[in-house]
C-alpha cells in the first residue's frame, strides 16, 4: 500500500482560557481538538463535517500547522512535520494551500489579481518576470478566468469570481492538499454549483487532495469520498460517504442527517435537466 | 375571502447618477391568512427589496415607484407615515438573516422585547410585561429564560439570537411575518429547530408566512406556493409541490440542478453559467436568456408573459412547455 498524503495521529489542540484584565490568569482549559485521527489519500477528497465549535477549522490549521498541536503528529508524504520550522517548513507549506470561506477577506484589495496569484510563484517558484506572467495566465485560465482579468483588483469581481481567484492562489503554489474552509458557503447556489464543479474538474486534472471543511451536509455528500463527522473536538464518525449517509452508526451524525431538507424532484424534471444539459454545450460554442 | 396580502404591479427603483434602476420591477402576488410563500432567488433577484417594500423600509435613494400593496384591505403604500410605523411589528413583523444587525448591543433581550411589546400595547404593568416576554422566550425555547432575560445580545450563542428576534417579532402575535433568510448562518440542526417553531407558531396562531430564501430545498418544506424571482421579475409561481414535480422555468431548473441534494454524487452539478445582471445593464427581452441553454431568438427580442401551465402553476417563458419541444431537437441536443 502507498504512503497517504496525510496521516493524523491522535491529534490534540488546547487552548488556555485566560481570566483578568491586568493580572490575567489561566482560570482552564478549552480542549479544542481531542484525539483526532484520519488519513487523506492522494486525489482524494475528506469532508470533515460538523457544527459551529467542532473543532473542524483548529483541526485544520493544526494540519497547516498554522497552529501549533499540543500533543499528536501530522505526517505528511510520510515525513512527520509536527514540529517543523524555519526552511523545512516552508518546504511543505507550499504543499498545502487554502481556500477561505470569505474571498474578499482573504484578499489584498490593493493587490491586481495577478500580483496575488502571482506572489506564490515568487516564493515557491522563482522565474524571470516573462515566466511568471504566462504560468499566472495559464492558472487563470485554469479556473475559469482570463488573463485580461490579472490586471484588475478584487473589487471588481462577484462573490463566486473572488472564490476563482482564491483558487487561482492555492493553485500556483503546485499543492498536493488544498484545505478547503467552507469554500461555497457564502455563494449563491448557481454560483456555489460552478466552484464546486470546478473543484471536482481540478482534482481530476492534477489529483489535488482536498480536505473539505463545510457545515453543509448536501455539499459533502456531493463531493466527498469519505467523510468525518466531528463534534465538540473529537471525531465522533468516519466513514465512506454513501455508507455514511445511508447507515449513519452515531446517533448524533442520525440527528444531523434528519435535519437536512428531505425534497425529491420529480422524474419530469429530471428530464427536463438533461435536456438543459444537453443544450449547454451548443450555448457555449456560441458564446465563444 | 382569506386574502392577507395582495401586492399589485409593484415597482422600485433606486436612482444612481446614472438613472433609476427598478431592484422590483412589476410584481403580482397574494398571500392568504395562515399560508406560507416562499420567495427563491439569487443575491439581485430582487427579493430583499420586494419585503422591504411591503414593510415601507426601503432605504432612499431607492422608493416604490408604482403598484398597490393591499393589506387586509388597505393600500400600504397609502398610508400615513404614523399608520404604517403603527401596523409595523404589530401586524406586520420581520427577522432578518443576521440577528446582530437587529438587536441593539446596548440593551438586555428583556427590555427588546418589553420595548417591542409596549410600542403597540403601552398600558401594561411592567411586571406583567417582564412575564409575557419571559413567556415569549421560553416559546422560541431559548434555555432558561427567566435568567437569559437579562442578558446582553453578545452574551447569546447565533441559534440563540435569532430565537430572540423571532420572540421579538411574535410578541406582538402579527398577522404577517416577513422572514428574510431566517436561518442562512446557522448551523443545520438549529435550522431545523427554527423552522419546526415557525411552522407551529403559524398552526397556533394562523399567521401568514413570506419566506425568503435563496435554497430552494428549504422553502419545499414550509412554502404552500413559490415564487421565483430572477432579476426583479417573478419568472415562475407554483404551488411547491407543483414545482418540484413540473417545473417549466429554465432558471428554476438551473436552482434546482445547481443544489447539491438534487444531483447525483460526484456528478456535475448543472450550474447556470454567468451571473444575475447588473440592474444597470438588464437584458432586453427575457432576462434570463443570456445565461439560459434553450433561448433562442424570440427569447432575446421579446419579454415573455406569464402564462398559466394548470392549476396554480405560471411561469414566463417563451419555450415552455419544456415537453413539447420535438424528439428531433432533442436527439440533436443529445
Amino acid at each position: 500500500m502507498t504512503v497517504p498524503l496525510l496521516e493524523v495521529e491522535n491529534l490534540s489542540r488546547r487552548f488556555a482560557i485566560r481570566r483578568g484584565l491586568f493580572m490575567p490568569r489561566t482560570v482552564g482549559h478549552l480542549q479544542a481538538v481531542d484525539g483526532v485521527s484520519f488519513t487523506l489519500a492522494r486525489g482524494e477528497t475528506l469532508g470533515l463535517v460538523g457544527e459551529s465549535g467542532s473543532g473542524k477549522s483548529t483541526t485544520a490549521r493544526l494540519v497547516l500547522r498554522l497552529l501549533d498541536a499540543s500533543s499528536g503528529t501530522i505526517r505528511f508524504d510520510g515525513v512527520d512535520i509536527t514540529t517543523l520550522d524555519g526552511a523545512s517548513l516552508r518546504r511543505f507549506r507550499r504543499r498545502m494551500q487554502i481556500v477561505f470561506q470569505d474571498p474578499f477577506a482573504s484578499l489584498n484589495p490593493r493587490q491586481t489579481v495577478g500580483a496575488i496569484v502571482a506572489e506564490p510563484l515568487l516564493l515557491h517558484r522563482p522565474g524571470s518576470a516573462a515566466e511568471r506572467k504566462e504560468r499566472v495566465a495559464e492558472i487563470l485560465s485554469l479556473v475559469g478566468l482570463t488573463e485580461a482579468h490579472a490586471a484588475r483588483y478584487p473589487h471588481e469581481f462577484s462573490g463566486g469570481q473572488r472564490q476563482r481567484i482564491g483558487i487561482a492562489r492555492a493553485l500556483a503554489a503546485e499543492p498536493d492538499l488544498i484545505v478547503c474552509d467552507e469554500p461555497v458557503s457564502a455563494l449563491d447556489v448557481s454560483i456555489q454549483a460552478q466552484v464546486l464543479n470546478l473543484l471536482g474538474d481540478l482534482q481530476k486534472r492534477l489529483g489535488i487532495s482536498y480536505l473539505f471543511i463545510t457545515h453543509d451536509l448536501a455539499v459533502v455528500r456531493h463531493i466527498a469520498d469519505r467523510v468525518a463527522v466531528m463534534r465538540q473536538g473529537r471525531i465522533v464518525e468516519l466513514a465512506e460517504t454513501e455508507n455514511l449517509f445511508t447507515s449513519p452508526a452515531e446517533a448524533y451524525t442520525r440527528r444531523l442527517i434528519e435535519a437536512m431538507p428531505t425534497t425529491a424532484i420529480g422524474p419530469s424534471i429530471r428530464r427536463r435537466l438533461n435536456l438543459l444539459a444537453a443544450a449547454r454545450p451548443a450555448q457555449q460554442s456560441e458564446a465563444a | 375571502m382569506n386574502e392577507l396580502l395582495r401586492i399589485e404591479g409593484l415597482r422600485t427603483v433606486f436612482a444612481t447618477p446614472s438613472g433609476e434602476f427598478a431592484a422590483v420591477a412589476g410584481i403580482d402576488l397574494a398571500i392568504e391568512r395562515g399560508r406560507t410563500l416562499a420567495i427563491v432567488g439569487e443575491s439581485g433577484s430582487g427579493k430583499s427589496a420586494l419585503s422591504l417594500s411591503i414593510m415601507r423600509l426601503i432605504p432612499p435613494p431607492g422608493r416604490v415607484a408604482s403598484g398597490a400593496i393591499m393589506f387586509d384591505g388597505q393600500d400600504l403604500l397609502q398610508l400615513p407615515p404614523a399608520a404604517m410605523r403603527a401596523l409595523r411589528g404589530r401586524r406586520i413583523a420581520m427577522i432578518f438573516q443576521e440577528p446582530m444587525t437587529s438587536l441593539n448591543p446596548a440593551h438586555t433581550i428583556g427590555a427588546q422585547i418589553v420595548e417591542a411589546m409596549a410600542a403597540h400595547e403601552p398600558h401594561m404593568a411592567a411586571r406583567d410585561q417582564r412575564a409575557r416576554a419571559v413567556a415569549m422566550l421560553e416559546r422560541v425555547r431559548l434555555p432558561d429564560p427567566a435568567r437569559r432575560f437579562d442578558d446582553y445580545p453578545h452574551q447569546l450563542s447565533g441559534g440563540q439570537r435569532q430565537r430572540v428576534m423571532i420572540a421579538m417579532a411574535l410578541a406582538c402575535k402579527p398577522d404577517l411575518l416577513i422572514a428574510d433568510e431566517p436561518t442562512t448562518a446557522l448551523d443545520v440542526t438549529v435550522q431545523d429547530e427554527i423552522l419546526g417553531l415557525l411552522r407551529e407558531l403559524q398552526a397556533e396562531t394562523g399567521m401568514a408566512l413570506l419566506l425568503i430564501s435563496h435554497d430552494l430545498g428549504l422553502v419545499a418544506g414550509m412554502a404552500d406556493k413559490v415564487a421565483v424571482m430572477y432579476a426583479g421579475r417573478v419568472v415562475e409561481l407554483a404551488a411547491a409541490t407543483t414545482l418540484f414535480s413540473d417545473a417549466q422555468h429554465p432558471y428554476t431548473l438551473g436552482l434546482m440542478g445547481s443544489a447539491p441534494s438534487f444531483t447525483a454524487r460526484r456528478a456535475r452539478l448543472l450550474a447556470i453559467e454567468g451571473t444575475v445582471p447588473s440592474p444597470a445593464a438588464m437584458p432586453q427581452g427575457c432576462r434570463f436568456h443570456p445565461r439560459c441553454a434553450l433561448a433562442e431568438a424570440r427569447c432575446v427580442a421579446d419579454s415573455p408573459p406569464f402564462r398559466d401551465f394548470g392549476a396554480d402553476h405560471a411561469a414566463a417563458c417563451w419555450r415552455a412547455p419544456l415537453d413539447a419541444l420535438s424528439l428531433g431537437e432533442r436527439e440533436a441536443a443529445l
